[in-house]
This record gives structure tokens, sequence and C-alpha cells, in this order.
């Protein structure tokens, strides 16, 4: 295997808040390949959207990030300011979650668009407004040059996200950070836009990190997934060895908890009990205290990553436990 | 409604501003205790004269009648003579109004390019030492009255240092510009602190906002993010404060022009208060909250400049 | 509950130090405010006189003591009268709404095209210069802004549900007003007041300053700085001292005002 485009190694997230510090993100590790899907899921707070809007040192000043996040082998927590603008958008691109609240409002489209390849591109205008109307067209948008000069709130909500892609895609990244791109949308348009992101996947060989609440979505896009809980990662794997034979208590207990065979739309439905408070490191397995499985070692020491079967590695101690395939699984 | 719709309905909307502030003015005028025609002849005038005056004025009529008649010669610009000066009282205030815009117009351009970037400076380096000192030399500032802010700097650059006039207007547009030069600075003081103020917090809230971030994420360079992104949209706000300021801004004209003997319609108001000349303080009055209103109309229009979603 | 900030400690010490003045001005300075010292006309700050004196020779430090208690006066006349007409005018207009709340929304747009200041001054000018003129003046055009707020606020707990708890059980409107929404809507009104009455003391002194608030010779910051005015460049300290003790005044409230805005979380 050649070496990963992206390489996480034990990234953790700290912020400072007037009540303390929240260990948002601890000791995370994962890769993603060239023209990889990678998909990050977990429960609302579990860290998943902290860690890819770390990846490009997108978080504020009250956050305080350590461990390594290697591109190409070379750390983007290290980079001075002026590299890492031109990895910004350039190689490494992403959307987020809420397209009316991430566009300017004040701006026209085109402008937005513009302004990212004027930032990675050495185009002269005429090539940036066609390279534009290029990008609508790509990702759907009809009637492109009509609507470059149209603002953010004349367009659709699904509208508004494609438009979003083509900011991302402008300057052909090499890896796309997707943080819950489809969550602000209707069912219907989600699925479009899912499709589209696919479509270009494939014909630009772009990586993609999806992060998603929705295993479904996961299992309907993703080569692999990583699951995340509480900050810290479970288990990740191919997207069917994980979802075939989970290896974690919680993956288990969340696959168990979606209704039905393959109904791959569905929500998570909540485990019992509620996801701990982060405001202090927890000394053992995060998911001990609602974990079925749970032994008196979950509640003092912490489980290491192990692997199982070629990229397929968990940190639970009821591991052995598991890895049944279950009735009925998703994938 | 599509955005010259809308403009049209906001021109349209001076119409019915400016007859209640006529209405008001006049209601200002006949309605508060006191008699006005004897205050304006003095204890000692004899009834004749009194009643002529109260007929002059068009005192013995209807409220009703009196309101109409009041509102149609100001309508036709006739607002009367000056008891003080004997001439139109238009053409009083008409001499003296433009060294008030200018002075206010100094005062506002000062305020702004003083505000503007100290309140980048205080919001990017929130709660540190920058932002701290900022914010307490604007809340001295803020807490200041024109007339003392006035008179130091009078004693200072004037009195004491002599780089500047101690008042007056001067001949030239140059010797203008000189001499108002510190009225304007004692002026812009207090409003470059609520200027200051405001387009900090706005700054801070947009500094928050999931565009500013995404706009990092596009490798957009520093200077782009700031003045294109951040700037344009804290100024939306900034703009419609500026607007409701100017009143607070001629009224502090009125208080400057007195202590710096600027001959601008400020001064007059206070003259014509200790002269009793009524028909200048009530015509000011109008002119001054019609000034104030088109103010508001040009925020408002600035504002849909720089906000697309305004008017649709 | 917040802790007591830096500037809301700051502000409640320059205001606890001007009722002080106010209470017991001999306590802090024993001198006559208008006594004449012949042998020091206009005299610079000394140790006899840490204020300097005035063409007649009277302490300025006595004299800027003594006006605070007007001072203070003007802050709490000019905005206990708009508070009390503004929150009467408030209530009605939130609690009925309807054609009244349209009526007073077209009065708003109105008095902001009005200079606070200027339409003050006119007032004044009608009805003659003078304190009392004065707070009928400010009372006339400051009720508005009263009125606003508690609109707003009684606006809001008018479709609160204990409102409709107290309707189901059959309390009277005017109870529910007063002893119900009443209390809930004045507090972001009161903390409102404390930061207008740093900007009525600056009112009122300017007024004092150009002979239309409180007149000679009552002792009044801005009436001691007009005294002063025509000696600024040979006897600045007879203007800078009363001067000093407005900017005080004026910082003490409006930082009081802000801490009480921060400590009770009520949106300004």
């Amino acid at each position: 295997m050649n070496a990963p485009l992206l390489e996480v190694r034990d990234l953790g997230v700290v912020f400072a808040t007037p009540r303390g510090a929240v260990h948002a993100v601890d000791g995370l590790d994962f890769t993603v390949g060239a023209g990889e899907v990678l998909g990050i899921v977990g429960e609302s707070g579990s860290g998943k959207s902290v860690t890819l809007r770390a990846i490009p040192r997108l978080l504020h000043a009250n956050a305080t990030v350590s461990g390594q996040v290697l591109w190409r082998g070379e750390d983007m927590l290290a980079l001075p300011a002026e590299r890492l603008r031109r990895l910004r958008g350039g190689q490494v691109a992403m959307v987020f979650q809420e397209p009316m609240s991430a566009l300017n409002p004040v701006l026209p489209i085109g402008q937005q668009i513009d302004e990212v390849l004027v930032a990675h591109t050495s185009l002269d205008g005429r090539a940036r407004r066609a390279r534009a109307v290029e990008l609508l067209g790509l990702v759907g948008i009809a009637s492109a040059a009509a609507r470059l000069a149209q603002y953010p709130h004349e367009f659709s909500g699904g509208m508004r996200q494609r438009a979003m892609i083509a900011i991302a895609l402008a300057a052909e990244p090499a890896l796309l950070l997707a943080d819950e791109p489809t969550t602000a949308l209707d069912v219907t348009i989600q699925d479009q836009i899912l499709q589209l992101l696919l479509r270009l996947v494939d014909e630009l060989g772009m990586a993609l990190v999806l992060v998603t609440h929705d295993l479904g979505v996961v299992a309907e896009t993703c080569d692999r997934v990583a699951v995340m809980y509480a900050g810290r990662l479970c288990e990740t794997g191919t997207v069917g060895a994980v979802f075939g034979g989970p290896r974690h208590a919680y993956t288990d207990a969340l696959l168990r908890s979606m209704p039905g065979t393959g109904t791959a739309r569905e929500r998570l439905v909540p485990i019992p009990g509620q996801p701990p408070r982060i405001d202090r490191p927890v000394a053992g397995c995060a998911f001990a205290p609602r974990c079925t499985h749970a032994r008196p070692v979950c509640g003092t020491e912490r489980p290491r990553l192990t692997d199982w079967a070629e990229g397929h590695a968990s940190a639970c101690f009821a591991a052995d436990e598991l890895g049944a395939p279950l009735v009925g699984a998703v994938a | 409604m599509n955005r010259s719709t809308w403009l049209l309905l906001r021109l349209l909307q001076v119409i019915p501003t400016f007859l209640l502030i006529g209405v008001a003015v006049f209601v200002l005028a006949r309605l508060l205790p006191g008699d006005i025609v004897s205050s304006m002849l003095g204890e000692r005038a004899s009834d004749a004269a009194i009643n002529r005056m109260t007929h002059q004025l068009g005192l013995d009529r209807s409220i009703g009648a009196q309101m109409l008649s009041f509102l149609e010669s100001v309508a036709r610009g006739r607002l009367g003579d000056s008891l003080a000066f004997h001439v139109p009282v238009l053409k009083l205030i008409g001499d003296r109004l433009p060294v008030t815009l200018l002075l206010s117009g100094m005062a506002t351009l000062i305020a702004v390019a003083v505000a503007v970037p100290m309140a980048f400076v205080a919001a990017l380096t929130a709660n540190r030492w920058p932002d701290l000192l900022i914010r307490s030399v604007f809340q001295v500032g803020l807490s200041s009255p024109v007339f003392y802010v006035g008179l130091v700097l009078l004693t200072v650059f004037a009195g004491w240092l002599r780089w500047f006039p101690v008042g007056g207007y001067g001949d030239t547009a140059g010797e203008h510009l000189y001499h108002l030069f510190l009225p304007a600075l004692t002026l812009a003081l207090s409003f470059a602190a609520v200027v200051m103020r405001s387009l900090r917090a706005s700054i801070l809230q947009v500094l928050t906002a999931e565009y500013v971030d995404f706009a990092r994420a596009k490798g957009l360079r520093g200077r782009v993010v700031l003045f294109r992104h951040v700037l344009r949209n804290a100024l939306i706000a900034t703009v419609t404060l500026v607007g409701l300021q100017i009143g607070s801004l001629l009224g502090g004209a009125v208080i400057t022009e007195s202590v710096f003997a600027v001959p601008g319609v400020g001064r007059l108001m206070v003259d014509s208060i200790f002269a009793r000349d009524y028909p200048v303080i009530q015509a000011l009055t109008l002119v001054l909250a019609v000034l104030v209103s088109l103010a508001l109309l040009v925020s408002d229009v600035v504002q849909m400049w720089l906000d697309p979603r305004v008017g649709r | 509950m917040r802790r007591i900030s830096v500037p809301l400690w700051l502000g409640l010490g320059i205001l606890a130090l001007l009722l002080l003045c106010a209470a017991a001005p001999q306590l802090l300075w024993p001198t006559d405010p208008l006594a004449f010292d012949f042998a020091a006309l206009t005299a610079a700050p000394s140790w006899a006189h840490p204020f300097g004196t005035d063409q007649f020779g009277r302490d300025m430090l006595a004299r800027t003591i003594a006006a605070s208690s007007v001072d203070l006066q003007i802050a709490l006349f000019s905005v206990v009268f708009p508070l009390m007409i503004g929150t009467l005018i408030g209530l009605a207009v939130g609690w009925y709404g309807g054609w009244l709340d349209a009526v007073f929304g077209r009065l708003v747009d109105l008095v902001v095209t009005f200079p606070f200041l200027v339409l003050v001054i006119a007032i004044v000018a009608v009805l003659g210069p003078g304190l009392v003129n004065m707070y009928i003046a400010v009372a006339c055009v400051g009720w508005v802004a009263y009125a606003r707020l508690i609109r707003g606020e009684v606006m809001v707990q008018r479709n609160s549900d204990y409102v409709a708890a107290a309707r189901v059980l059959g309390y009277s409107t005017a109870r529910i007003v007063f002893r119900h929404i009443l209390p809930n809507a004045l507090r972001p009104v009161l903390v409102y007041s404390v930061t207008d009455m740093a900007l009525c003391i600056l009112l009122g002194s300017s007024l004092g300053y150009l002979g239309l608030g409180a007149q000679p010779p009552t002792a009044e910051w801005g009436v001691l700085i007009a005294d002063g005015k025509n000696f600024f460049t040979t006897a600045p300290w007879i203007t800078l001292f009363p001067g000093v003790a407005i900017v005080l005044a004026g910082l003490g409230f409006s930082l009081a005002g802000d801490g009480l805005a921060d400590l009770l979380e009520v949106k300004r």
C-alpha cells in the first residue's frame, strides 16, 4: 500500500471554556488513501465535526490541537501560515453543513467561486469566469452563467449546497472534507447531493472524508468507516468488515439500534443513557457506563486499538465476545 | 418586490414623515404652556400690540385652521421673519446651514476614520490589552460632554499652543477647514466612541459566522477574509447606527458651535433662545428634523447597496 | 449568577463617592463653597485650595463637591419622570396592541427624526430656562425610549404560559399587568435607566453650560465651567476640575449600567 494521502496521528483537541477544559477529541488515529471515501460516524458531540475542522486548522483560538495531521507526509499542524493557506481550498477543500450560513450573504455566488480561483490558480478573469460556469454545470446547476450574479438567498437549499460543493471543487482538490453535507437538506435532496459527491469522487479521482451521524449514508457511500464516541476512535475498517462483524460494543449497539434490515435512510436511534460529559478525561472506556458488555476493567483502563484483520481495528475489551455477523446487518 | 420598487417606496416615505414633522413642530409651538405673544413682546406690551400680534400670527383662529395654514406656509417655504434680524428665517438659516453641514461632515469623516480601524484592532485583540486600552479610551470619550472636550482642545491647541484659531469660520474654503478642525475634532470624539463600540460588537459577531470559517477554508488570504467577508458584513449594522446617530451629531453641533463661536445654525439656535426669536427656533427645529430624516434615508439606501437581501 | 466584574466595581465605586459628596460635602472638604477668599483670587491649585479658586476667591474643590448634589438630582429627575410615564404608556401599548401600537410606532419613527438635544432646547426655549423646565422638556421627549423598551418586554410576556395561567385563574387585567408582567418587564428598563443617567448628566451639564439648565448661583458642574470659560487660558483649573467631575460621573453611571447589563444578562 502506498503512503496514505492523509494520516491523522494521536489527534487531540481541547477547548478552553469558562467552565474549564473540554476534551472534544482524544487520541484519534486514522488514514485516508488517494481516491478513498472514509466515513466518520458518531452521535452529536462525539467530536467528529471538530476532528474535521482540526485538519485544515479551522478551529478558533479557544481550541488547543495536539498530535499530527500528515498531508503527504508533511504535518499540517506545523505548517507556516502561507503554505497552509495554499493547501486550504487548494489540495484540501471543505464543505460545511449549513450552506445558508456558510455562504456569504452579501456576495454573489460568482464572486465566491472566483475568489478561490484567484487564490489558487493563475487564470485570467475570462478563464476564471469560464471555469466558474463549468463548475456550476459540474454540480448540476442549470443556466450557470446567469446564476453567477445571484446571491445565496436567491438559491434553494439544495442549490446552495451544490454551489458550496462547486466552490470546494474549484481548485481541483485531492481531498474533500465534507461535514454532514446533507443534514440540513430535505430527504430527496440529500440523496441527490450524495450521488453528486460520489460521482465527483469517481470522475475527479478525489478522496472524500464524509462526517455523518447517518449509518445508512455510510453504508451507501463509503469504502471505509471510522466510528467515534466521546472524542475517541472506537473502531475502524472497511464498511463490509465493520458493519458485517463489529468488534466494538458501541458499534454493535449502534447497528442493533437501527430498525429493520438494510433500511439505509433511518437516523440513529440513541442507545439508552447519555453520552459522557467530556469536561474531564474519562479514565477507562468512555462507553462503559452504557455498555451491556462492560467488565470491571472497562471502568479503569483505557482499551487500546487492536487489529482484528487487515485494516480492521477496534478499541474494546469485549471485542472477543463480538465480531459475529449481525443478523440482517446493513451492509 | 424588487429593489427599485423598494427604493421608490422608501423615497415616498419621506412625504408622510415631513408632514408629521410639520405637525409635531406646530403642536410643540402651540400646545406648550406659556403665552407666546407676551413672551415675544415682553411684559409691558400694550393690549393693542398683543391683539395685533395675535392676529398677525393667526392665533385667533381655530387650532385646525392654524395647523393647516402653518403646514401650507411651510410647504411654500414661508417660515416667517426673524424677530431679531428682521430678515426671512429661511435666508437666515440658509446662510448658516452650510457651515453646520461642513462641520458635521468633517466630524463624521474624522469619527469614521478613527473608529473603523480602532474597532478592527479591538475586535481582533478582544479582551487583550490593545482592546482594553482602546475601549477604555473611548469609554472616557463617551462620558465627556462635548462642551468640555471643546474647551479643553481650545485651551491647549488654540490658547496655549496657538496652532489653531480660537473660533470663527474664516473667509476662504481653506480657512473654513482650518477654523472648523478643532470643532470637528470635538464633535467627532463621542461620535467615534459610539461607532467604535457598535462596529467592534458587529465584527466580533461576524468573526464567529460560518461564512468566515468557510472563507478561511477556501484558502483566501487573511486580508481578503477580513475586508471582503468580515468588514462588509459588520459595516451593514454600523451604517444604520451612523444614520440614527446623525441626530445626536447635530445636537452636539449646537453645543460645539457655541463653544467655538462658529456661525452655524446651532449657534443661531442658542442665540435665538436668548433673543426669544421664536420663528427662528421653530424653523430650525423643523429644518434639523428634516435633515435627520434625510440622513436616515441615505443610510437606508447605503444599506441597500451593501446588503443584497434588503428589499427582496 | 455571574461575578461582579472589575468595571462594575469601578462604576459603583465612583457612584458611591459621588453620593458621599452629595450627602456630606462638609465631611470631605470643610471649606464653605460660597466663602470669598480675597487673599486668593483666581489662585492656582495649592494645599489650601487643591482645585484652585475662581475670580471671587471661592474654593473650587468645595464648589465642585457642592455641585455634585445638583448634578445627581439632574441624573435622578431626568430619568425618573420619563421612566414612570414611559412605563405606563409602554404597558398599555404592549398589552392592548392594535391601533394603539400602530400609532405608537409612527410616534417612535417621528421622535427619532428630532435630534434629542435640539428638541429639549426648543421646549426649554418656549418654557424658559431653568432646571424644572429642563425636567419637563426631558420628560416630554425621553419617555418614548422607555415606553419602547417596556412595550417589547410586555409583547414577549403577554404570550407566556404564566400569563395564560393567570388569565385562566380569572385574575383581573390590572392585576396581571401590574403584579405579574411589570416586575419582569422592569428589569431591563431599570438597567437601561442607569446608562441613561450618564447621558442625562451630560445633557444637564451641557444645558447648564449654555445657560438653559441650572441657573447661577446654583453650583452645577456645567454652570461652573460656563463661569470659568473666560479664564480658560489663564486659570484653566476653574473649568478643568468640574469637567473632570462630569466625566467621572458619566463614567460611573455608564460603567455601572454596562456592568449591570452583563451581570443580569440583559441584552442591550
